[in-house]
């Protein structure tokens, strides 16, 4: 690719159907307490 | 960035200038599916006599063949299957002291007592916590269980009663206890902080930055400040800490929107992990942050990236929370979706043991959901908190952000618009740019030039 670099691939796995393991931490366990950011939080079965 | 994949692309000088011109000439691009994009881009191939135009166009035609533009959003099966899911309880807000040492102008809880009096949690109601919480959490291996207030180190003796409950808990029930606590510093003192850092997995520390900043909103309850009081005994627990984790969390107002000097104040006091959130109140608080207030706040975050980009490269840098979104894998999709899990998968306790969908509702009489001992009664509550997700908030359907958040936080959209399934929009533009920063931060990692 000459004119695109892509910095990240396609992170958002749709096929992870059933509701997911359920395993990684609760957002508002984390720092914020008064808002929601879940785009920071690390995914269990991938450590 | 394809919003539905969350790839992100870097464009140089003439495949952005491509790539603008063709959306500029397609005004319904924007929301085209895969096939029609394609389309599109192979036309302008055709049409095009510029070598560079047709390697930036090919190039595009390829990322949308392999998902990683104009990728499909999630289809409504996906809904179906968050409202078949029976999520179970995998996290609990222990409220173990409903009272505090200082008297914080901002405080959600009114100065701990959350709309009610003064009440501390007995190891009893704490035991029978933990019990519904095991009882509760189907096959979760990990559940997490959050000391808060008020200040819980008020209630010190109670904490240790109740973890050492848990450990004993955990191991006849082959679950992993993961304990947390946020404290005001105050108690602070070598017992405690030996104990936080043999059983706490992460411990929130809250300051809010500068002297001046942190002792206007945060003195104790005979008006004086604590900034010069609780340092000291922050950086002490800290350095005790080794590489355990910790997170100095601030909070900033519509009196400090020059916020970064506060986080960098706290960077250079010696603390790393550091997290600073706007302050929720009513909008009629002379220091509420307001809508006029929101493009001085998104310089302020523009600002705060650059300066961590730069102490990035000099190899002497902090982590801004909101800042560390992974754009490597991070959480499933399920989860992009759900948000923070109130009223379904994860619960606040208050100190007599009733319960309610997070620790924001604690106190509110329409959010209270059952006790510790009966469980959960009104489970009307916990439906209507189950129906919430990022595919049922209309707002939510444009926006580039929306699988960062989950959503927003409920009580935030409850306390704007008296509607769960509402958004605040206020936190809504500040995520945005929050998530710009991160992904701005990220592709100057990737492309330092």
């Amino acid at each position: 690719m000459k004119h695109i670099k892509t910095i990240s691939k396609k992170p958002i796995d749709h096929k992870t159907r059933k509701g997911g393991c359920g395993e990684c931490q609760t957002s508002c366990q984390s720092a914020c307490k008064t808002s929601c950011t879940v785009g920071n939080q690390t995914c269990e079965q991938k450590k | 960035m394809d919003v539905n994949s969350g790839s992100v692309h870097s464009l140089d000088k003439e495949g952005y200038d491509v790539f603008s011109a063709v959306m500029k000439n397609h005004d319904d691009l924007r929301s085209a599916d895969k096939n029609t994009a394609i389309k599109v881009f192979k036309n302008e191939i055709e049409g095009s006599d510029c070598e560079q135009a047709r390697e930036t166009l090919e190039e595009l035609v390829y990322l949308t063949e392999n998902d990683e533009l104009f990728s499909d959003a999630p289809d409504i099966l996906l809904e179906d299957d968050l409202k078949k899911a029976r999520p179970v309880i995998k996290a609990l807000c222990l409220h173990v002291a409903h009272d505090c040492n200082l008297a914080c102008r901002y405080c959600f809880a009114e100065e701990g007592e959350y709309h009610g009096k003064r009440e501390l949690m007995n190891f009893h109601t704490g035991k029978k916590a933990l019990d519904f919480l095991i009882s509760k959490s189907g096959g979760r291996k990990n559940l997490e269980v959050d000391f808060f207030g008020g200040e819980p180190l008020m209630n010190f003796e109670v904490v240790k009663e109740i973890v050492a409950y848990g450990r004993e808990l955990e191991k006849k029930a082959g679950k992993h206890f993961r304990f947390t606590l946020t404290t005001n510093g105050v108690l602070l003192n070598t017992e405690v902080n030996d104990f936080l850092n043999k059983e706490m997995d992460n411990v929130v520390l809250s300051l809010d930055g500068r002297r001046e900043v942190n002792d206007k909103m945060r003195p104790f309850r005979n008006g004086s400040g604590s900034y010069d009081y609780i340092v000291p005994k922050f950086q002490s627990f800290v350095k005790s800490r080794g590489d355990k984790k910790y997170y100095l969390r601030g909070t900033y107002t519509g009196n400090n929107l020059d916020f970064t000097e506060d986080l960098l104040h706290m960077a250079d006091l010696g603390f790393s992990e550091i997290s600073i959130e706007p302050v929720v109140t009513e909008p009629k608080e002379p220091y509420a942050i307001r809508k006029e207030d929101i493009p001085r706040i998104c310089k302020e975050y523009d600002k705060l990236a650059a300066i961590q980009s730069q102490r990035e490269a000099k190899g002497n840098c902090f982590h801004f929370f909101h800042f560390m979104i992974d754009l490597e894998s991070g959480p499933c999709i399920t989860k992009r979706l759900k948000g923070c899990g109130s009223g379904t998968e994860y619960l606040a306790v208050a100190p007599n043991g009733d319960l309610y969908p997070c620790h924001q509702f604690v106190g509110r009489d329409e959010f209270l959901m059952g006790n510790v001992d009966a469980g959960i009664v009104n489970k009307e509550i916990a439906e209507r908190f189950l129906s919430c997700s990022v595919l049922t908030k209309k707002e939510c359907k444009d926006c580039f952000a929306k699988f960062y958040c989950g959503g927003g936080c409920m009580a935030n959209a409850w306390n704007s618009k008296g509607d769960i399934n509402a958004v605040y929009g206020i936190g809504c533009e500040l995520e945005r740019k929050r998530v710009e920063c991160a992904l701005m931060l990220q592709a100057s990692r990737v492309s330092p030039d």
